[in-house]
């Protein structure tokens, strides 16, 4: 049943609608949210969210409880492919939990949060921003691990990146399901303005399975469940571009690097000369890799998880 | 006067991209003085410069006090400002969410980093900020509220209002905050406007500047009447918000006193022109912000009140 959330005028003749899909199960049990689209330019999610919501629809009589599906947070930044929330743009992943009587972003982050409230468990999905390509990945703040990486790794991805806990990111959506009870995960994946079909089939059966495992799910899940690699905030090695230009990759996120393998180079296409060879200083898995050409000095090119 | 580089980059294509300071007098580091960080600060952009000219006639004066030395940085984001945007050109982040920087971090993180090595030694830190929402405010010196009590130090620049705001998390990486954790005592300065001149409430803006300056003995400068300054908290104010969606149209500029049950604003029918939506005032007050685009959205916030 698809329902309002949150519906907001905008100045001629049109609502800003957030919306979500309620696919009740024939028998009673726990309530998972699937959210996505908080930032407009970020794709992966609505592959995922098409998937859950066509099969759960047809297997209700294998379903425990209730999924919520909310693909579009951010509907009018996804419509205009616009990472911020347009007209203001901010980031709205920034801006919870929200209140009531502040703003439109707010009063918008504070329904979210209102509908979401008293599940047992989200999933956020994000795919990288335009500029990177991303391994699937779980992103969980050390604070939270001892609760979550049991269940991230049953979501058919390759890393599970516990980071350091930080002030500013206590904003974020996840952050304040997390503070209400809300077990949720941050999947990262792919990159954005685009849809990478694998990652989003591998996270369709990865939901499906962790469904499984926490008794909402009783069909099969006909895939074979990858186990991620748990890496630590110090275990990942971030590569910056010393100099501005054009990146041209020469390995793709996978890739098993060696030190001194080199990863990319940066050209000028003025000059015709390699302004930087950008090479691994460690041995490691290619977790992340630079998808825009064009870099400042400082852009990020890869990330690489240390061996 | 003293024109030094802080900051230097290349571009794939552009000029490459500087941030310039200008230093006064020599000695203590007494006051550093930050204006545009986002593409929009046209009017922070403008006071700075206001500010350079200023200081620059009085050091030729000698009215620069010896042994205190004064640092303006007019622009941290010129590539932003040139193309019209807001945030920085190529991933759209916001420098003044990056400090205290990491200069060997991404781009933002490396400008952050820079400036924050040339400024974090001063003794008072002054940034001419801007809101993330579109509007208009009556100037004032916002401090963000921690360890240190400086409002009897913000209370120097004169202007009408000292807002101590409660820190949100978005605070930690903002340039006022800081700052403060350095052991800066730290001041945003609101210009009134955003992304136009005013030259009313800039001039009110440098002027206050100069009387903190003067006040606290690093200038000899005329000084110019200022304001009985009130404190405000969050606690002090009440948000009106648009019920309905349309063409605002505003019949209260900040600054205004308002009568209760007077009207702030009408929202008008896009197609008809009907009115939608009278704004009225909930009590006697002043407009400290009012949203300042013509049309706007159901639950913007359209008047911010200081409660009378």
């Amino acid at each position: 049943m698809i329902k309002t959330i949150f519906s907001a005028g905008l100045p001629v003749d049109e609502q800003l609608l957030i919306q979500k899909n309620s696919i009740r199960g024939n028998h009673e049990g726990k309530r998972l949210c699937v959210v996505t689209g908080t930032h407009g330019d970020e794709l992966e999610g609505q592959y995922v969210c098409y998937l859950l919501t066509e099969f759960l629809q047809r297997n209700t009589d294998k379903i425990s409880g209730i999924v919520d599906i909310y693909p579009a947070l951010n509907p009018l930044g996804i419509d205009s492919i616009t990472r911020g929330f347009p007209g203001f743009d901010l980031d709205m992943n920034r801006i919870f939990p929200g209140s009531e009587n502040k703003s439109l972003s707010d009063s918008a982050a504070f329904s979210i949060i209102e509908d979401i409230k008293g599940a047992d468990f989200a999933i956020d999905i994000h795919a990288s921003n335009i500029f990177l390509r991303e391994l699937p990945q779980a992103r969980i703040n050390v604070n939270t691990a001892e609760n979550l990486v049991s269940y991230a790794e049953m979501l058919n991805i390759d890393l599970v990146w516990i980071h350091p806990a930080a002030t500013v990111l206590e904003s974020t959506l996840a952050h304040s399901l997390n503070s209400l009870g809300v077990k949720t995960i941050v999947v990262e994946m792919g990159v954005g303005m685009r849809i990478t079909t694998s990652y989003g089939e591998r996270l369709f059966h990865g939901i499906l399975n962790l469904m499984k495992n926490i008794g909402m799910f009783s069909g099969d899940v006909n895939c074979e469940i990858t186990k991620p690699m748990i890496v630590e905030g110090d275990g990942v090695e971030f590569v910056n571009a010393e100099k501005s230009g054009v990146f041209l990759p020469d390995k793709n996120y996978g890739a098993k690097l060696h030190k001194g393998d080199i990863i990319g180079r940066i050209v000028s296409p003025l000059t015709g000369k390699i302004l930087s060879t950008v090479t691994s200083e460690t041995n490691g898995l290619l977790m992340t890799i630079r998808a825009y050409p064009i870099v400042y000095e400082g852009s990020l090119l890869a990330r690489i998880i240390k061996n | 006067m003293k024109k030094i580089k802080i900051f230097s980059m290349k571009s794939p294509y552009r000029e490459p991209f500087h941030i310039y300071g200008y230093v006064f007098g020599s000695g203590e580091k007494t006051a550093a003085i930050v204006g545009a960080m986002r593409g929009d600060e046209i009017q922070q952009q403008f006071v700075s410069s206001q500010i350079v000219r200023i200081l620059t006639d009085l050091e030729n004066a000698g009215k620069i006090t010896e042994g205190k030395q004064i640092l303006v940085i007019p622009s941290v984001n010129n590539f932003s400002m040139n193309i019209g945007k807001r945030f920085w050109p190529m991933d759209n982040t916001d420098i003044n969410r990056m400090f205290p920087g990491y200069n060997s971090g991404e781009t933002t993180q490396r400008i952050a980093s820079a400036l924050f090595e040339e400024i974090k030694d001063y003794k008072f830190g002054i940034q001419l900020a801007s809101y993330h929402f579109p509007g208009d405010f009556i100037p004032h010196v916002r401090i963000i509220r921690t360890d240190a009590d400086i409002v009897s130090e913000a209370q120097k620049f004169a202007l009408p209002y000292v807002y101590v705001k409660n820190p949100e998390p978005f605070d930690t990486v903002m340039l006022n905050y800081n700052w403060q954790i350095w052991g800066s005592k730290a001041f945003s300065i609101y210009a009134g406007t955003t992304d136009t001149v005013d030259q009313n409430s800039a001039k009110i803006t440098w002027q206050a500047i100069m009387r903190f300056l003067q006040s606290n003995g690093t200038v000899e400068s005329i000084s110019h009447p200022g304001f009985m300054t009130q404190k405000l908290k969050d606690k002090d104010f009440v948000t009106l918000t648009a019920n309905s969606a349309g063409f605002f149209h505003c019949l209260k500029p900040a600054g205004s006193d308002v009568r209760k049950g007077e009207i702030l604003a009408e929202i008008l029918n896009p197609y008809d022109g009907s009115t939608e939506e009278k704004i009225i005032s909930p009590k006697d007050s002043r407009v400290f912000f009012v949203h300042n685009k013509t049309l706007i959205m159901q639950h913007t916030a359209a008047f911010q009140l200081i409660r009378g």
